[in-house]
C-alpha cells in the first residue's frame, strides 16, 4: 500500500493553495504543501528539502541525519560480520 | 475560426473530385508520383534472384498524435519497416491506408503526411500505394494508418523465436521506455512533465550492419508494446529455454527509472518503438555490440543476459539486489499505482 | 535517485543478510518451525517479490503477506456501487489505476469504461478536483480509497473543494483505518504469527505509538520499516534482534520518515474531514468495527454516497475464495484451492489476485510459484 517516493522541492508555485513544484530525478510535477504546513513559518523555507510524495501531496520531510544514521548502523554491521569472519578464519587457522 | 475547407469532410473520403484533390494536392505532394503516367490501384516489384519476400502490416491509433521525438505517422513508417528488418529482410515498399475522422484538421494531416514521407526516406522505402477513407464524427478518433510493408529477404537468413540457443548472449539497442514515458509525457493526464523523446526510429540500417558481422544472428525483435518482458518471453517459450537477465545491466534512463518509480510502474514492459533485443551466439556477441555501438541507432546497445536451460520458457530476473525473480507476460496494460 | 540507490545497495544487504542468517540459527528457526512474520503493508509485499527477497533469507523465517493492499481488500459490493455511480450520464468519474481491475459482482471499472462511462484514471484527488473546476457542467466523482497514507490528501482535497465552494466534486469515500485492522487479526485464536513489519507510509502519518498494545498486550515485537530492500531486511534483523535479546517493543526502522507523533496537520485535516464508520466490510476477512471513515454531515454536499444515494448492498465472497485463510497466514497463496486454477490475475476470483500488491498476484506474477513446485516436483 501507499507508493510513496523521494522528491525534492523546486519552487512555491502559489503559498495560498500549498502548491509547489517537486522534482524526481528530473521530471517534474505540482505537489501540495498542506501537510508540510505547520513544519514552517513560510513555505518558502521548503524549497531544497527533500520530501516524501505520495499521490501528488509532499507527506513528510525526509531528516538525512536519520537517513545517515539507519546506512552507518548497516555499515557497522559490515564491519562486526567482518571481524567475526576474520575471528571465524583465525580460529580455524590456529586450529 | 477554422474554414470549412480546412477541414476533413466526408466528400474527402467519396472517392470523387474531393478525394482526388486531397490524395494529389496533399498525399502525392509529399510521397511522391510512382508512376508519372497515371496512378494505379496497385504497385508491381519483383525481388531479385535468390531473395524471398517478407510482408507484414501494422495499424497505428497512438493518441495523442504529435508526442516528443515522434508522431502517428513517423510511427506508422518506422513501425513497418522494424517489423520486416527484425526478419533480417530489407524493406522496400509500404502501402498507407488513412482512415480519417470528419473535421479532422487538413494542416494536421498534412503535417502527418509530411512526417511519414520524411521517415520513408530516412527508412529508405518506399510509399506505392495507399487508400482514404473517411468516417462520421465520432467513429474514429482524428486520424488513424495502417502500413503493410514488403521486404526482400535473402535466403540465408533463418531468423526467429524459437532460434535461442543455451549459451546465446541477449543484446538490447538502447534504454528501455523512452517511447513509453514520452507517450505519459503527452497525454498530460498524470500532469508529469518529463524530459524524455520517443526512440521511435528505423532499425534496418543497424540491423543490416548487424547481420553483416554476424550472419547467424539467432532471434530479432524490435520491444514495442508489452517492452522486453513480453519479447523476451517469445523467446523463451518459442525456443524452450530461459532467458536469464541480470537487471545491474540493463539500461534505463534515470528520469524514465523516475517515472517508473513515481507511478509504480516496471521499464520491463515499457512500450518502445526504436529498440531491438537480438539473441547472438556467446562468441559474437562481443563483435555485434561493438558494430551495434558504432551506429546512431544503437550508441547504447549492451549485453543484458544470457540464455540458459532451465525453467523452460520463463524470463528470470536477477535483482540488483541479488535475489531473482520471474518476469512474466502481463494480462493488460500496465496501470499506474498508488498502492 | 538519492535516498532510493543507498538503500538498494547489494554490498550492504550481504552483512545485514549473514547476521539474519545466524540469529535464525542461534533462535533454532527452520524451515519446520520458522518465525513467521507478518508484512502488513502491500508495499512491502511489492518489494519483496520485485527485489527477490524471500530467495535471500534463510528458510527459517516465513514472511506472511497481510491486508495491506487497500484495493486488495476492497468489498465487491463498493465496487458495484462505484460502477453504478458512474454510469450517470452527469459523472464523471476518477480514481488511481489501481482500482481500475477490481472485480465488482457486475463488472470492473475497466469494464465499464470499456462500456462507453467516463471514468479517467488520475494520480492525485487534486487532479480530480482541477477536472470538476474544468467541467463545470459534470459532475466529478472521486474514488478514494486506502489507508491513512492517502487518506490526508482526500482531506485537503475536500477542504479545498469546500473552501472554493466548488459544487461539481464529490468524494466516494472507501477510506480504511490500520489499527482496527490490526486488532482483528491478533482477536484470532488461531492466530500463528511471531512479529509484525510495520506500515511505514501510514505511520508517518499516525506515528508509531498506536501500536503500542501489539507489544504490550499481545506480545508481539512490530518494527515499522521503509520500502527499499535493505529498509526490509533490517526491519526482519531488528526484530529477529528482539526474540534474541527477549525484548518486546515498537521500533522504528524508517526514522528518516517516520516521526514519533506521524503528522500533525494531516491527522488535523482528516478528523475534520472524517469520522469512523460503525462497521466496514473487508474482503476476505468480513466485517470490521471502526475499520473505515465516512465524511462527516458538514461535508454532506460532498459526499457521493448521500448525494447519489448509494444502495451498499452487500456481495458475498465467492465459497471456494480462501482470501481471508491467506491473509491470516493460515494458508500459503498456492495453497488456496483455486490460486492459478479459476483465479488468476487475468480472471481473479479472490481480493488477493487482484492488485499487484496482493499476496496471491505477486507470486503468481513474480513466481515462487515455478520454484515451489519444481522443489515439490523433486521430492517425489
Amino acid at each position: 500500500m501507499c507508493l510513496g517516493i523521494p522528491g525534492q522541492i523546486e519552487k512555491i508555485i502559489d503559498k495560498a493553495k500549498f502548491l509547489g513544484e517537486v522534482s524526481v530525478s528530473g521530471l517534474r510535477r505540482p505537489v501540495n504543501l498542506a501537510c508540510l504546513q505547520n513544519d514552517v513559518t513560510d513555505l518558502e523555507e521548503l524549497v531544497g528539502e527533500w520530501v516524501l510524495i505520495h499521490v501528488g501531496f509532499a507527506m513528510s520531510r525526509i531528516d538525512e541525519l536519520e537517513a545517515k544514521r539507519t546506512l552507518e548502523l548497516l555499515t557497522e554491521l559490515g564491519e562486526m560480520q567482518d571481524e567475526w569472519q576474520e575471528a571465524q578464519t583465525s580460529l580455524k587457522a590456529t586450529g | 475560426m477554422s474554414d470549412a475547407r480546412d477541414t476533413i469532410t466526408l466528400a474527402h473520403g467519396g472517392g470523387g473530385r474531393a478525394t482526388r484533390s486531397l490524395i494529389e494536392g496533399t498525399v502525392l505532394r509529399h510521397f511522391g508520383k510512382p508512376d508519372p503516367k497515371g496512378l494505379q490501384d496497385h504497385a508491381e516489384l519483383s525481388p531479385p534472384p535468390g531473395h524471398r519476400i517478407a510482408f507484414t502490416t501494422d495499424s497505428f491509433v497512438v493518441q495523442p498524435l504529435f508526442f516528443p521525438g515522434g508522431d502517428i505517422g513517423k510511427l506508422a513508417i518506422n513501425g513497418t519497416v522494424n517489423d520486416l528488418a527484425v526478419s533480417g529482410a530489407i524493406p522496400q515498399v509500404l502501402s498507407c491506408g488513412l482512415i480519417l475522422e470528419e473535421g479532422l484538421e487538413l494542416s494536421v494531416l498534412e503535417q502527418v503526411i509530411a512526417s511519414m514521407a520524411t521517415a520513408a526516406t530516412e527508412a529508405q522505402v518506399q510509399i506505392v500505394t495507399g487508400d482514404i477513407k473517411v468516417v462520421e464524427k465520432g467513429a474514429a478518433d482524428q486520424l488513424f494508418i495502417n502500413t503493410a510493408g514488403i521486404g526482400f529477404l535473402p535466403e540465408n537468413r533463418s531468423i526467429a523465436s524459437w532460434r535461442a540457443e543455451v549459451g546465446d548472449a541477449v543484446l538490447v539497442s538502447h534504454f528501455l521506455g523512452d517511447h513509453g514515458a514520452a507517450i505519459v509525457d503527452a497525454r498530460g493526464e498524470l500532469s508529469l512533465q518529463i524530459p524524455v523523446e520517443s526512440d521511435c526510429r528505423p532499425l534496418n540500417g543497424l540491423i543490416a550492419e548487424m547481420l553483416a558481422v554476424c550472419p547467424q544472428i539467432h532471434c530479432l525483435r524490435d520491444a514495442t508494446r508489452g517492452g522486453i518482458a513480453t519479447v523476451l518471453n517469445e523467446f523463451a517459450q518459442d525456443s524452450g529455454v530461459c532467458i536469464h537477465l541480470w537487471e545491474q545491466q540493463i539500461p534505463v534512463r534515470e528520469v524514465v527509472q523516475g517515472v517508473c518509480e513515481i507511478l509504480g510502474l516496471d521499464p520491463l514492459y515499457l512500450a518502445n518503438e526504436g529498440t531491438l533485443i537480438a539473441v547472438v551466439p556467446a562468441d559474437q556477441a562481443e563483435i555485434v555490440l561493438s558494430t551495434m555501438r558504432t551506429h546512431p541507432a544503437g550508441q547504447h546497445s549492451c549485453q543484458i543476459g544470457v540464455v540458459s536451460e532451465s525453467p523452460k520458457g520463463r524470463v528470470i530476473l536477477q535483482t540488483t539486489f541479488g535475489g531473482e525473480r520471474v518476469v512474466d507476460v502481463l494480462y493488460g496494460e500496465q496501470l499506474p499505482r498508488i498502492c | 535517485m538519492k535516498y532510493i540507490k543507498e538503500f538498494r545497495d547489494p554490498e550492504k544487504a550481504k552483512a545485514v543478510l549473514q547476521e539474519i542468517e545466524q540469529l535464525t540459527q542461534q533462535l533454532n528457526a527452520t524451515a519446520e518451525n520458522p518465525i513467521r512474520l507478518m508484512e502488513v503493508c502491500g508495499g512491502h509485499t511489492h518489494t519483496i517479490f520485485k527485489f527477490g527477497l524471500e530467495e535471500l533469507l534463510p528458510r527459517g523465517i516465513d514472511l506472511i503477506h497481510g491486508p495491506g493492499c487497500p484495493v486488495c481488500v476492497l468489498p465487491m459490493n463498493r465496487v458495484d456501487d462505484c460502477v453504478s455511480i458512474a454510469e450517470r450520464e452527469d459523472v464523471i468519474l476518477t480514481t488511481f489505476g489501481d482500482a481500475m481491475r477490481v472485480p465488482g459482482s457486475r463488472k470492473s471499472l475497466l469494464q465499464a469504461k470499456a462500456a462507453g462511462q467516463d471514468i479517467r484514471m488520475v494520480y492525485s484527488p487534486m487532479d480530480a478536483l482541477q477536472l470538476a473546476r474544468d467541467n463545470p457542467e459534470r459532475n466529478v466523482v472521486f474514488f478514494g480509497l486506502g489507508f491513512e497514507t492517502t487518506m490526508p490528501s482526500t482531506a485537503f482535497t475536500v477542504l479545498q473543494a469546500k473552501a472554493e465552494k466548488i459544487p461539481n466534486f464529490f468524494l466516494f469515500c472507501n477510506h480504511i483505518t490500520i489499527i482496527p485492522t490490526l486488532r482483528a487479526i491478533l482477536a484470532d485464536s488461531d492466530l500463528r504469527l511471531d512479529g509484525f513489519i510495520g506500515p511505514g507510509h501510514v505511520s508517518m502519518i499516525i506515528g508509531t505509538e498506536g501500536y503500542d498494545f501489539i507489544a504490550s498486550e499481545h506480545r508481539k515485537p512490530f518494527v515499522v520499516a521503509g520500502f527499499e530492500p535493505l529498509d526490509i531486511l533490517q526491519s526482519v534483523w531488528m526484530l529477529l534482534k528482539q526474540f534474541e535479546e527477549q525484548r518486546c517493543e515498537v521500533e522504528n526502522q524508517y526514522r528518516r520518515v517516520v516521526p514519533t507523533q506521524g503528522n500533525l496537520a494531516a491527522q488535523q485535516a482528516m478528523d475534520q474531514v472524517f469520522q469512523l464508520r460503525e462497521q466496514f466490510e473487508w474482503r476476505g476477512l468480513g466485517s470490521i468495527p471502526e475499520s473505515g471513515v465516512e465524511m462527516r454531515p458538514e461535508f454532506a454536499d460532498f459526499d457521493a454516497e448521500k448525494v447519489f444515494a448509494v444502495r451498499d448492498v452487500p456481495v458475498v465472497d465467492p465459497a471456494e475464495c480462501q482470501c481471508g485463510e491467506v491473509l491470516k497466514g493460515r494458508l500459503k497463496p498456492w495453497q488456496c484451492q483455486v490460486f492459478g486454477k479459476s483465479c488468476t490475475p487475468d480472471n481473479p476470483i479472490g481480493a488477493l489476485m487482484v492488485s499487484s500488491e496482493g499476496a496471491c498476484a505477486a507470486y503468481y506474477n513474480y513466481g515462487s510459484r515455478w520454484r515451489e513446485q519444481a522443489e515439490a516436483e523433486a521430492t517425489l
